[in-house]
């Protein structure tokens, strides 16, 4: 299709993120929230709908859901009441799922994105509320029966639904990435769409630039990763546009996203008749969350990624780049800030975080809150650069691996050991040097006919002669002075 | 044999007998009464050897306070390792997985529970003719129903099979078959009782109840029946007081109402409305003022009671569908006849018929016009009722229109005849209220008529002191 | 009110009950018939009423999040009419037609 017909269009897309909750126990009963266990063993009468049981709610799951409600601004409803939404499912014991639909726990609020191509948006949220999960169904080939798993059924979920402010598709990608991100900082979701713990439905529709009604939306459901929710978009945005063009008109309809071939299929089910009879939950009380309550969650909260962003950008002065990459994660980001308070020179901060201990984390496959070195041991690698006393080639790629094997010491004593302290005493420095132009004589030359850029090469020579403990700007000086001379 | 628990209990001290004994008198008195269809399963090993194990602790002074006590629990009441069915099809097999928290403190005290008795099928009835397992029937007159839904229960207690029975009662199902039958049945407080163990009717109305030949049985259970538990998130967390030490006849001067109408009306038998006056009589020689009060809306009680319990019960039994318990439907192919043939072979008529009238009360276009509408009238209801209540110490009625009807006499055909039966009954449940049926005579075919008397939320204590007052001549 | 045999069929359907052509209409009947006579709380102002909707004097009783034992395994399964060592079996779910 042609690039100019797509631009005739404008998309709208909301979406509604469901996120596990990472209490210990379930939404409405005692049993363990957990992943990966065997078949039908975290499992309770109550979760098994046996006759005569009854919902109990989690404390933690409220809290979570109103710590997420506060992260995005949003205003927390005071009277909260469940409701039960009725449906038959094999994978929904009761047969009716206990959510919240007359009073979400949060209404309102925003979240600011910015996209991979730099445009920012504010995405603003209608609602979020609480909610149980449903078991699992497993429908196997060659199998003429479908198995029923009941460990996932009752896990809390919160439910975060948008307004349909997305415009491209991009904008979804940066949407999940920060939902991901908060409910990270806030501990509250592990947020992974790919085991599950984070899903997207989309509900997307097309429009020509300028019109004021909002054309007939789908739903597209089964899109579990980030990436493939943007792929999705952008695939049902195009199917939606053709039809239009070609003077159809867009089904009301439910799609599955098949990631494989990158299309969307139509899911016929009896959609339409399916009325969920929402009525408020009598066997649980209602919630009334206080000025007082609020007051308490606010002060568990940590500090936030984009507060952080602010803060890394404004009173530190770090780039954009260094800011974002340092509040990708709230453990980094905690790090960085226990380093900020002992040094000033927070580039060189933000340089080691983002440098040489994000690398060795990675390769270890490790988690920050197991670094051996302490934010304060970073200030001592950081002000034996400063001083002078160790490049800071030498003192990442040499002192900082021994440093991390050797935690117990400090910085300035193991470099000492290790002979790395530079020497800026030129009476050390001028009989290298002096080596040096001796054995490149004709470089000399060219040299002094004009040919500047061999002053690298003499540097090189010098600091490998040096052993490393040359100090390079005395070195640079000296050279110069030398070959002028 | 004993009709009080304190009969029993001296007896025991006093070594006159053995609890085994006891056992073994009920289970000659269930063998004999088999006709009424009152047991669904009698638990007589069991019973046995628990009395071998009671008697032993009695000898060595380590017995429970309900020692010597045997109950019987209606088909409603979760008992660990014992069969359930609702008397309903679709439990078939269906094995308790826990004990109810509210009888598990009694099973600690030593009680003994000798069966499982009949009922209306999900507690849906005025009769108990809508049993998987047949009708009950009246042991004062076996041609006549016992009461609902509670009416296995009412007959265990009535023929003397048992001492006690847990019934529960949604709209009038304890208290109801306790007038047909000529004993006491008692509903407490809306959850002053919890209901975990408690098959789920109608979530906002249901509750545990008692029944039992007198007042001293009732308020010595209620001590152990009512209080919190971690699992009902509705239950009172007030605490419970000591009923059975609370029942010193009234001394004061009481103000109790009569609701004029109810005494007014044809709708209800003449011999039920002149033993309730020979009860007002005696109430104001004993000094006590009774007044007659106006409550218009009492009709209305019951098509709101409908219209909320089946919304309510439409969802509650939506868990009953041959997927992890139960029945399951031979005829099923795939989930949708798994669903539509499990439950409607499953389920009794009266059932399929209130689920009907609950999915519709709730479905969208509806929704406003009928459950939203029914939520209001309870409210102005309840606020009535409050008001009435405020300026008296108890309300009373007859508990029902008429005694024991023939069983056999409503059918599908006058189903809302049969509903009117509970008219009486339903306010109390709307409302929440403690209200209790005592047996104050008999009309001239000697069937039972029952008071139901009525007091303000968490008012036990009084209102079984008052009950206990009232059942004396 | 009169509801007709479409809605029976609809709300059957919602309620996952199955009427052969005897018992639907039977079911149409007395239904009506209830409906009609629930009619009389149209009698009743209910303007500015708040709906009832708990019965419980109770507010704000949560749990702890604290794990319990859950129900062994086997227990879980007991009751189950159809099932093997790990899973409920039920009649495969048509999605697609």
């Amino acid at each position: 299709m042609d690039k100019s017909v797509i631009e005739k269009y404008e998309l709208v897309v909301g979406l509604e993120v469901h996120a596990q909750m990472l209490t210990k126990s379930k939404a409405f009963s005692s049993e363990a929230n957990e992943y990966g266990a065997l078949p039908n063993t975290n499992v309770s009468v109550i979760t098994l709908a046996h006759p005569g049981t009854l919902p109990k709610a989690n404390r933690k799951a409220v809290e979570y859901a109103v710590k997420m409600g506060l992260a995005c601004n949003c205003s927390i409803t005071e009277y909260n009441i469940y409701d039960r939404k009725n449906y038959f499912y094999p994978d929904l014991p009761k047969g009716y799922q206990i959510t919240q639909d007359k009073t979400p726990i949060c209404r309102g609020g925003y979240i600011d994105i910015k996209t991979k191509s730099g445009r920012r948006s504010r995405i603003r949220l209608n609602r979020i509320h609480m909610e149980e999960d449903a078991g699992k169904s497993l429908h196997l080939e060659g199998e003429t029966e479908t198995l029923v798993d009941l460990n996932r059924a009752g896990v809390p979920l919160i439910e975060i639904v948008t307004e349909p402010d997305i415009r491209y598709p991009e904008e979804a990608y940066a949407f999940l990435t920060e939902i991901r991100r908060l409910v990270r900082y806030l501990e509250i979701c592990d947020g992974n769409m790919e085991e599950g713990s984070l899903r997207c439905d989309a509900n997307i529709s097309v429009r020509l630039k300028g019109s004021k009604e909002l054309g007939r939306k789908v739903e597209v459901k089964n899109m579990n990763s980030i990436t493939n929710v943007q792929r999705a978009i952008e695939r049902e945005m195009l199917r939606q546009i053709e039809i239009i063009e070609k003077g159809g008109t867009i089904a009301s309809e439910t799609r599955m996203y098949d990631a494989v071939n990158n299309q969307t299929y139509s899911l016929r089910t009896k959609e339409a008749l399916n009325d969920y009879r929402y009525f408020p939950e009598p066997d649980l009380p209602p919630i009334i969350i206080t000025e007082e309550y609020l007051r308490e969650v606010r002060a568990m909260m940590p500090p936030l990624p984009n507060e952080l962003f602010i803060k890394f950008t404004s009173e530190f002065g770090l780039p954009e780049y260094d800011a974002g990459v340092l509040t990708d994660k709230k453990e980094i980001a905690l790090y960085f800030l226990e380093i900020c308070k002992l040094t000033q020179n927070y580039k060189a901060a933000s340089n080691w975080v983002m440098g040489p201990i994000k690398s060795y984390l990675n390769e270890l496959t490790m988690e920050i809150k197991e670094f051996p070195l302490k934010p304060s041991q970073i200030v001592e690698l950081i002000e034996l650069v400063e001083q002078g006393k160790i490049s800071f080639a030498i003192c990442s790629q040499r002192l900082f691996p021994a440093f991390i094997e050797n935690p117990n010491t400090t910085a300035l004593a193991l470099a000492e050991k290790m002979n790395l302290i530079q020497v800026s005493d030129t009476s050390f420095i001028k009989p290298i040097i002096e080596e040096v132009l001796a054995n490149w004589a004709e470089k000399v030359e060219a040299y002094k006919k004009g040919n500047k850029n061999l002053l690298g090469l003499f540097m090189g020579e010098v600091m490998k002669k040096g052993k490393g403990k040359v100090d390079p700007k005395v070195a640079t000086k000296l050279i110069q002075e030398m070959l002028d001379a | 044999m004993y009709s009080s628990y304190q009969e029993i209990r001296k007896a025991l001290q006093k070594k006159e007998v053995r609890v085994k004994e006891i056992v073994e008198y009920y289970l000659r008195k269930i063998e004999e009464t088999k006709h009424l269809n009152a047991y669904l399963e009698v638990y007589a090993e069991e019973a046995l050897s628990r009395a071998d194990e009671i008697d032993k602790k009695l000898q060595a002074g380590k017995a429970g306070n309900l020692a010597g006590m045997v109950i019987t629990h209606k088909d409603v009441i979760c008992y660990e390792n014992h069969r359930l069915q609702a008397s309903s099809k679709i439990l078939d097999g269906f094995v308790a997985q826990f004990t109810a928290p509210s009888l598990q403190r009694m099973l600690d005290a030593d009680v003994i529970v000798i069966g499982r008795v009949n009922c209306d099928e999900f507690a849906m009835g005025g009769s108990n003719e809508n049993s998987a397992f047949g009708v009950v029937r009246n042991n004062i007159d076996p041609t006549r129903v016992p009461g609902g839904s509670s009416g296995g229960s009412a007959v265990s207690v009535s023929a003397d099979t048992c001492l006690i029975s847990l019934g529960s009662d949604t709209g009038g199902s304890v208290r109801q078959p306790a007038a047909f039958t000529g004993i006491v049945g008692f509903k407490p407080t809306y959850s002053r009782i919890s209901r975990y163990g408690l098959i789920a009717y109608a979530s906002s109305f249901d509750t545990i109840g008692v029944l039992a030949k007198n007042v001293e049985d009732t308020a010595l259970v209620m001590e152990y029946l009512a209080g919190k538990d971690e699992y009902d998130a509705t239950v009172s967390q007030k605490p419970v007081p000591p009923y059975s030490q609370l029942l010193e006849i009234p001394t004061h001067q009481l103000k109790i109402g009569y609701i004029k109408e109810v005494l007014e009306t044809e709708a209800v038998q003449k011999e039920i409305k002149e033993a309730v006056w020979r009860k007002i009589e005696q109430f104001r020689a004993d000094g006590h003022e009774v007044i007659p009060v106006d409550f218009p809306l009492y009709e209305y009680a019951l098509p709101t009671y409908y219209i909320l319990t089946t919304a309510e019960a439409s969802t509650n039994l939506s868990r009953y569908d041959g997927v992890r318990y139960g029945y399951r439907s031979p005829n099923a192919v795939d989930v949708e006849t798994l669903y539509k043939r499990t439950r409607s072979e499953g389920f009794g008529p009266e059932v399929k018929r209130r689920i009907m009238l609950g999915t519709f009360v709730l479905s969208a276009s509806y929704y406003d016009a009928y459950f939203t509408k029914a939520q209001k009238v309870r409210r102005i209801i309840r606020d009535e009722m409050l008001k009435l209540l405020n300026n008296l110490d108890f309300l009373i009625t007859p508990t029902t229109p008429t005694t024991a009807f023939e069983i056999g006499k409503y059918n599908e055909e006058n189903v809302l005849e049969l509903y009117y039966a509970d008219i009486l009954t339903v306010t109390p449940s709307l409302c929440g209220l403690p209200a209790i049926s005592i047996p104050i005579g008999l009309d001239e075919k000697n069937l039972p008529i029952g008071l139901q008397v009525t007091a303000k939320y968490f008012e036990e204590a009084s209102l079984l002191a008052f009950a206990k007052y009232a059942m004396q001549n | 009110m009169n509801i007709d045999k479409n809605t029976i069929e609809k709300i059957a359907h919602l309620s996952r009950l199955y009427f052969n052509e005897a018992d639907e209409e039977k079911m149409l009947k007395s239904l009506n018939e209830i409906l009609e006579w629930v009619q009389m709380l149209n009698k009743i102002d209910t303007t500015n009423v708040l709906p009832l909707t708990h019965m419980s004097h109770e507010v704000n009783v949560l749990r702890e999040d604290v794990v319990e034992e859950p129900l062994p395994h086997e227990k879980a399964l007991f009751n189950a009419p159809r099932k093997d060592s790990n899973y409920f079996r039920v009649p495969k779910v048509i999605e697609n037609e």
